[in-house]
């Protein structure tokens, strides 16, 4: 392995030793903040410090030994991320899992990691762990922190959090030794946290990050963005999800910001708006539903208000952007965004909690242009990343000033990247994970010796800017007849930023043309047909209904002119669509849970759809196979139109 | 009558904390309840079952204060009770929520509930009015109070929102709130699930089981869905016509053949 000496500072190397560090250097200030009882508490790092050990000691009184894998299931909770830093604080390895996956899921990550000790956040977890206890004969402990409904529990091997805490402050004399001993040994090279992959292909992957991984990761990051003790986080997405580790446990210890974590998921909003955080993350579809709340709230509003917003919003798409990366804007236009910004911006940015926000990301899944624009416009400084947990989360990342949609910036700090002549994205950074967990084939695959790590995905690097722009995901990347470059999920990404259109699957690997399938999104549809009274008894009606087919015609249009301007990838115009008569489903195999189109089973399934599309036929009768969400199987039988669509000639082929 | 008795599944069940000895409940000619005798124990949840029109609300009522029994007599905690008002039986600790929802729409969730503290605040109008020294004290209490209920109901997400604009099965559980905001040792619920789909049904009875297994509630409800019935109650009071037909666990009751002929039919031919 590659000597990793002197890439973190002397005695900041793990989170036993940042958290003592912390406590000295802010001890009175707020380091989590959870909303309880309709109030803020806040804890202090010394506080933190406390706890934190108090609970390590319960663990190791309890009978943690040292390697010892630690689970932790929960929403964000304050308690939760301590049971986290106490697992390090103890010589363990913490293991945060998805709150809501299922019990069997569950079992397979506690099975493979062997875990010894399991944090439940409540009963529901606790059931959840006790209903797969006779397959994971490791589990020894299980440690509980809401105490609703544990009452009637045997208790031999559950204990309240706060009961362990108790017990290591009483054998405080015993085992602070002990403490003291274990982290003694741990090192920059020790493991910090174990992460499982969602697991889109195959089952999950346990991705070991070491200390510097995470560590150097959080400093580069922070000091990319400027972060510092005085900004602030909303703790709301999955804690199994590397993100939240590096926002919340990584950049939080190194820089001593505050993490607060929301009373309850459905208080997100609210909460979010109280707390009015400056660093704030969130995927495309949060900024989506948002943005859809915010029109959706403006068509309500009285007709001087509705005004206004219109007026105001042109101007701040025409400036804003400019402004906000310090370009040069006429005097009269920066008086005119002024007055915007007090009549609208900032009340409307308030009204979102997004006032305080410095920096902002958005990373996942590409975002509409017209969405983000409507942020940037104003004056919310969201920029995208592109990363990992492989590469404990950051790849490439938006500066300052260049934030543009159709890029994910230029690599972050510290990280090296590498485009392969297949048009795979590699990157090396002191970020890249140490290992699989007992799975040393799959680290082959992914790691070469070198320390290289592929992406999976294709891109390229823009000449001018130097940043990275994302194709698609490499597998799917084929040729067209012609020998041009064939990227479905970019064109898909834009056929689905029309809010009528929820899915669309494109095709022409190998062929001359390229067809999409298209879902429609009911919602939105339907919401159009009343407004227009449009009848319909059925999705399947309503799919098939030649008006739907116009729109959607017009929006497949507009994409075509859109990739038309792509010089790589104009080959992709869509010639021939349909309307699918079913939504897509995880339940009938056609998507992951994460509802992420299987475009090969698709293409299997309705190959006789796909034929159609390319021998030139008006219609297609069909029947389709469908489970039922209680698992019964039943046929649909449609008579699908299929339509031609205009495409743009392009200079080197000109198609019809 | 006195001694105690466990539960299968292993709770214990204490004293009568209330009893019903022969209960005549008259409205004019009409006779709503006919010499119902019964009780309920400390710390079990009991149920009271029925056709439509049987008189199981009104049975409720009589409990609570809401109607005088023209016979019979009403013992709590050993003792006879007297005639008394409503608000007088709700200071001995019996809260109650009702079959139409019965809260104030335009006010907000959190002020519902407050109002289930109304009784316990003892400053009066004028210091409330001065709001300093006693009535903020007394204020921050009961809020405390209040904030725990909407914390175990899980309807922090509706704190503010007015309780109108809510949909049904969330007004169910802030009326169960209201309730509960009184801190009562006996718990009266009038139809809890009336209305509701199978998912709020199944939140709803999780949350009669975690008041009567986290504060030790008692519980009487009253409840037209068998199978809930049945799955939560330690006892099962039926009634038709105003007369008692059955009185047991939820077994008995399930065989006991004058309820299958009352819930069933019975062929009068």
């Amino acid at each position: 392995m590659v000597s990793k000496n002197n890439v973190l500072p002397e005695g900041l190397d793990t989170f036993p030793k940042l958290l003592a560090r912390n406590a000295k250097q802010w001890a009175n200030a707020p380091a989590y903040r959870e909303k309880e009882y309709g109030i803020w508490q806040s804890w202090t790092w010394s506080e933190v410090f406390e706890e934190v050990n108090a609970l390590a000691m319960g663990y190791v009184a309890l009978g943690l030994n040292e390697g010892d894998y630690v689970a932790i299931i929960g929403r964000n909770r304050p308690y939760l991320y301590w049971a986290m830093l106490a697992a390090q604080a103890a010589g363990g390895i913490p293991v945060p899992l998805y709150q809501d996956a299922n019990a069997e899921e569950m079992a397979y990550v506690l099975e493979h990691c062997g875990a010894r000790f399991i944090v439940a956040e409540d009963q529901e977890q606790v059931d959840k762990v006790l209903e797969v206890q006779d397959n994971l004969p490791n589990v020894d402990q299980i440690i509980y922190f809401d105490k609703r409904g544990m009452r009637k529990y045997e208790h031999q091997h559950l204990n309240a959090y706060e009961d362990v805490q108790a017990e290591g402050r009483a054998g405080h004399y015993r085992l602070a030794p002990v403490l003291a001993e274990r982290q003694a040994k741990l090192t920059e090279d020790s493991t910090c946290v174990m992460l499982y992959t969602s697991g889109t292909t195959g089952k999950p992957k346990g991705v070991v990050l070491s200390n510097t991984n995470i560590i150097a990761s959080a400093k580069a990051s922070s000091e990319f963005d400027n972060l510092s003790a005085s900004d602030s986080v909303l703790a709301y997405l999955p804690m199994a999800w590397v993100g939240d580790f590096i926002f919340s446990i990584g950049q939080s210890c190194w820089t001593g910001f505050c993490v607060a974590c929301p009373e309850s998921p459905e208080t997100m909003q609210a909460d979010l708006r109280e707390i009015g955080p400056s660093y704030f993350f969130a995927p495309p579809r949060f900024f989506e539903g948002l943005l859809t709340n915010v029109m959706i709230r403006i068509e309500d509003a009285s007709p001087l208000k509705k005004r206004l917003f219109h007026k105001y919003m042109a101007h701040a798409k025409k400036v804003g952007p400019a402004l906000l990366d310090g370009e040069e804007v006429s005097f009269m236009d920066k008086l005119k965004y002024k007055i915007g910004d007090f009549l609208i911006y900032a009340p409307l940015k308030n009204t979102l909690g997004l006032s305080k926000v410095r920096v902002g990301y958005t990373a996942g899944e590409a975002i509409g242009p017209e969405i983000f624009e409507f942020y940037r416009s104003l004056g919310i400084n969201l920029k995208q990343l592109y990363g990992q947990t492989e590469a404990s989360v950051f790849i490439t990342q938006q500066p300052d000033g260049q934030v543009r949609v159709d890029t994910v910036g230029v690599p972050s700090p510290g990280v090296e990247i590498r485009i392969a002549d297949s048009g795979e994205v590699f990157y090396r950074s002191p970020g890249v994970f140490v290992e699989y967990y007992k799975n040393q084939e799959s680290t082959a695959d992914t790691k070469d010796a070198d320390g290289w790590v592929a992406t999976g995905d294709a891109g390229f690097i823009e000449e001018e800017s130097g940043h990275l722009r994302i194709i698609d995901r490499a597998k799917d990347v084929g040729q067209m007849a012609d020998g041009s470059l064939f990227a479905p999920k970019f064109v898909e990404n834009k056929l689905k930023f029309f809010p009528n259109i929820l899915e669309a699957v494109v095709f022409g690997d190998g062929r001359e043309t390229c067809t999409a399938f298209i879902n429609i999104d009911l919602n939105a549809v339907a919401n159009w047909a009343e407004r227009n009274n449009v009848a319909y008894g059925s999705y399947q009606e309503l799919a098939g209904n030649p008006q739907v087919y116009n729109i959607i015609q017009e929006h497949i249009e507009e994409v075509n002119k859109s990739v038309a301007t792509d010089a790589m990838l104009s080959g992709c115009q869509i010639h021939r669509f349909l309307v699918l008569h079913k939504e897509l489903d995880p339940d009938d195999g056609e998507m992951t849970r994460t509802r992420k189109v299987r475009r090969k089973i698709v293409g299997e399934k309705f190959q006789d759809l796909i034929e159609a599309l390319y021998d030139g036929s008006t219609s297609v009768s069909t029947e389709t196979e469908v489970t039922y969400e209680d698992g019964r199987k039943g046929l649909i039988k449609a008579t699908l139109e299929l339509r031609d669509v205009a495409v743009v000639p392009v200079n080197k082929e000109v198609a019809a | 009558m006195s001694e105690t008795y466990v539960t299968p599944d292993g709770r214990t069940i204490g004293a009568p904390v209330l009893e019903m000895k022969n209960i005549t409940l008259r409205f004019g000619g009409v006779v709503a309840i006919k010499d119902i005798s019964f009780d309920i124990r400390e710390g079990e949840i009991r149920a009271i079952i029925g056709p439509n029109g049987a008189g199981k609300s009104s049975m409720l009522n009589v409990i609570n204060g809401f109607y005088h029994p023209q016979e019979g007599e009403i013992w709590f905690r050993g003792a006879k009770r007297k005639p008394m008002k409503p608000y007088q039986i709700a200071q001995q600790g019996i809260a109650r929520t009702f079959q139409n929802i019965a809260l104030f729409k335009g006010m907000s969730t959190l002020d519902n509930i407050m109002t289930g503290r109304f009784n316990q605040m003892k400053t009066n109008m004028a210091l409330q009015i001065l709001w300093k020294g006693p009535a903020e004290r007394e204020e921050q209490e009961n809020r405390e109070i209040v904030e725990k209920v909407i914390d175990f109901l899980e309807i922090q997400a509706i704190r503010k929102t007015p309780v109108g604009a809510l949909p049904y099965g969330l007004q169910k559980r802030v009326e169960l709130g209201r309730a509960l905001a009184a801190q009562p040792k006996l718990l009266l619920l009038d139809e809890p699930m009336a209305g509701m789909n199978v998912e709020e049904k199944e939140d709803m009875s999780r949350f009669i089981l975690d008041v009567n297994d986290e504060f030790g509630t008692t519980i009487a409800l009253i409840e037209h869905d068998m199978g809930v019935v049945m799955d939560i109650s330690d006892r099962v009071v039926v009634m038709d016509y105003g007369k008692k037909i059955g009185d047991g666990s939820p077994d008995e009751v399930r065989n006991n053949q004058d309820v299958i002929d009352a819930y069933l039919g019975v062929d009068h031919g």
